[in-house]
């Protein structure tokens, strides 16, 4: 019988961690208040009392010391997922993250192994400010060494936890908390959604065609999958009919699936939570500018993001740097209108 | 003295194959980095010769190699620093693919990816960081994984007098010994933080008194002697291996090079090196075993043409291996996945 279970992504993501920790007894969680709390975003919830304190082991504010100690557990041969509370934190404890668990298996050739697994709560959207707002995927994925998975609803997070936890490498699992199915804070529906009971892994690198269409390409990811999905529903409406394309995980990314819808369109739109400059918008238009040999684009590329600003508090001001429904439907509306200057005769 | 004999000249050893190992290297690495071999207008090229980039060495240190992982089995975790030869060697890292990694050979132990200050032995639980104050989270991530998997397993971070200032070292003690962690704390104050002195960045005069803030025992090596050193750790190993946590050592040792090879030591009072080279522990830890009947002057002959050596035979490996293939470059950003350069290709 096929599952019509509803869950949200903060129990999917629980769900998978149980079902792994079930399954191989060298998993372990450890972070800020993932024991009782069950995780300040829910990601944890129910595993204390089902696994105790010696596998969910709630740690003191140290970040350094306790994501330090999961590289080290984890090249002694464990497999520890550690919680880092808000992805905003990584400023007291990145040298442990890029300079260790992100380097030393590149710097040993290849002989250390290191199966951690890194959960963060990502995003604005609920005026928490600069410091607790940010996604800043595109500066974890900048860097070599750690895998990006940034899930936008509960059945991909519950099947790209449980390859997280079996990937041999330092996994960046990076959760959305405006997708969490929090009971307080608001959240997109189509966020929770049918999660299957058994056990399953989605493949890391493997983008989902979410809406099909052939005038343009919305390529996105995260909470920004939810809104894109809601803006291609209201330009369908008016006849606009776009591909939207949740990559699901930044590194390794869906290369071909991106240019294949590109090649399909030849309109590309970016709606990108993170910051404009140097990240996954910028990524993105290079690789389409890389392959205008097999691309043909009939518009100019459009992105959307933070337009370089810290998240500002107030909540007019964060709702106008956060791209929203009404901007990806405006800039789609906008892109259909534009068009390449045509290349010189000669 | 506890220590036996068997042990004392495992120390001995040890040191004289240090001292050695870093007297060799530091020739080997100015090879090619002076004039006439280089740029006209420089001085001194960090990245020429066959050994190219920093290199801190560690001769005048090898006591606190020798004398703590002489406690140790191949079981036992070491987390090393940016000045880490001794360590390594002491822990029984070999000297083979060491030095090739240093000569940046594909038969080094990161085939060339590391460098000296990044060494990795799974198979001798060695590793190491050039960022100071790295070794002490790491080293509780070892400890936990022994303590999770029921073994007296115990892991022993290294780091020096100026990382005792770091944010590191402050959250892994109170980590350690809240979760009575298997660890070892071993600062080693070689009075020199680069050009900064202890008194002019630390605010207490020991840094082991530190312990008691953090509710485990700290003890004060006053002398950089193996055999002190040796004695004084020994009841934190059983301490750790019995299960009840970590403790904080320190132990006065002395530099004999600079920060790194090229450092021109402007601010070290003129003297100083000479003065503690007159303390040398090598030469009196051999007295101490001729004194008492340990060691006859053929033996001495011996290990040290035997532990020589090994270190020529080292070196020699390094420069005949060959270096990595360019495109090697791209491999091993993750293991069973040579695709690194895929990922945004």
């Amino acid at each position: 019988m096929k599952s019509t279970r509803i869950l949200t992504m903060a129990q999917a993501i629980s769900e998978g961690i149980a079902q792994e920790m079930t399954r191989d007894a060298d998993v372990f969680v450890m972070g800020e208040d993932i024991g009782a709390y069950g995780g300040i975003f829910g990601a944890t919830g129910g595993l204390l009392e089902k696994f105790g304190k010696d596998r969910i082991m709630d740690t003191p504010i140290s970040e350094t010391a306790f994501i330090g100690a999961a590289t080290g557990a984890a090249a002694a041969g464990l497999r520890p997922i550690v919680e880092l509370m808000f992805v905003d934190f990584f400023g007291v404890c990145m040298d442990q993250i890029y300079n260790h668990l992100a380097k030393n298996t590149y710097m040993s050739g290849g002989h250390v192994k290191l199966p951690v697994v890194l959960t963060t709560a990502i995003g604005g959207g609920y005026s928490d400010a600069a410091q607790h707002s940010q996604c800043l995927y595109g500066t974890f994925a900048h860097m070599p060494g750690i895998k990006v998975v940034v899930p936008s609803n509960a059945h991909d997070a519950k099947g790209l936890m449980i390859q997280a936890i079996r990937d041999d490498n330092p996994v960046m699992f990076m959760y959305h908390k405006g997708i969490m199915g929090l009971p307080w804070m608001a959240y997109f529906e189509g966020s929770s959604n049918v999660v299957p009971e058994e056990s399953y892994a989605i493949p890391f690198g493997q983008a989902k065609l979410v809406k099909d269409g052939a005038d343009l390409t919305i390529v996105t990811i995260s909470q920004m999958v939810q809104k894109a999905a809601l803006a291609a529903n209201e330009l369908a409406e008016i006849g606009i009919h776009a591909d939207v394309l949740d990559l699901r995980t930044l590194v390794p990314m869906d290369v071909q699936a991106v240019l294949k819808s590109v090649r399909k369109t030849g309109r590309l739109l970016i709606a990108d939570e993170d910051y404009l400059g140097f990240g996954l918008s910028g990524e993105i238009s290079a690789l389409i500018a890389e392959n205008l040999d097999t691309i043909t684009l009939k518009a100019p590329i459009k992105r959307l993001a933070v337009p370089n600003v810290p998240i500002p508090y107030s909540r007019p001001l964060e709702q106008f740097v956060i791209p929203q429904v009404a901007h990806i439907v405006q800039a789609a509306e906008e892109l259909m209108l534009k068009k390449v200057a045509q290349a010189a005769l000669l | 003295m506890q220590v036996g004999k068997e042990k004392l000249l495992w120390m001995y050893e040890k040191m004289v194959q240090i001292r050695y190992y870093e007297e060799t290297m530091a020739a080997v690495y100015m090879e090619g980095k002076l004039p006439p071999h280089i740029q006209k207008g420089l001085a001194f090229d960090i990245g020429a010769g066959p050994v190219p980039g920093e290199m801190h060495l560690a001769a005048g240190q090898e006591p606190v190699g020798v004398g703590i992982c002489a406690h140790l089995s191949d079981e036992d975790t070491v987390v090393g620093t940016h000045r880490p030869h001794h360590f390594a060697i002491a822990k029984g890292v070999p000297l083979n693919p060491m030095t090739a990694e240093m000569f940046g050979k594909v038969t080094g132990l990161g085939k060339g990816k590391g460098g000296h200050m990044h060494l990795f032995d799974n198979a001798h639980k060695f590793s190491c960081s050039g960022i100071i104050g790295a070794s002490m989270p790491m080293a509780c991530g070892a400890a936990l994984a022994a303590k999770k998997l029921g073994k007296n397993w115990v892991a022993v971070a290294f780091f020096g007098e100026g990382a005792a200032n770091q944010g590191s070292f402050h959250e892994s003690m109170n980590l350690a010994a809240l979760w009575k962690l298997p660890v070892i704390f071993v600062c080693e104050d070689n009075h020199w933080a680069i050009s900064v002195p202890k008194t002019k960045a630390t605010s207490v005069e020991w840094i082991a008194d530190r312990a008691a803030g953090y509710g485990m025992p700290g003890i004060r090596v006053p002398e950089n002697d193996a055999v002190e050193i040796f004695e004084a750790v020994a009841p934190a190993i059983a301490r750790a291996r019995r299960g009840e946590g970590p403790t904080l050592i320190e132990i006065k040792t002395d530099r004999y090079f600079g920060h790194f090879q090229g450092d021109p030591e402007t601010y070290r009072p003129k003297g100083e090196v000479a003065a503690l080279r007159q303390n040398d522990p090598i030469p009196k830890l051999a007295q101490m075993l001729k004194d008492k009947k340990l060691m006859t002057a053929e033996q001495e002959t011996l290990i040290v043409s035997k532990m020589h050596h090994l270190v020529d035979q080292a070196f020699e490996f390094a420069r005949q291996s060959e270096y990595p293939n360019p495109h090697d470059a791209l491999q091993d950003v993750f293991v069973s996945d040579h695709a690194a350069a895929r990922a945004l290709a």
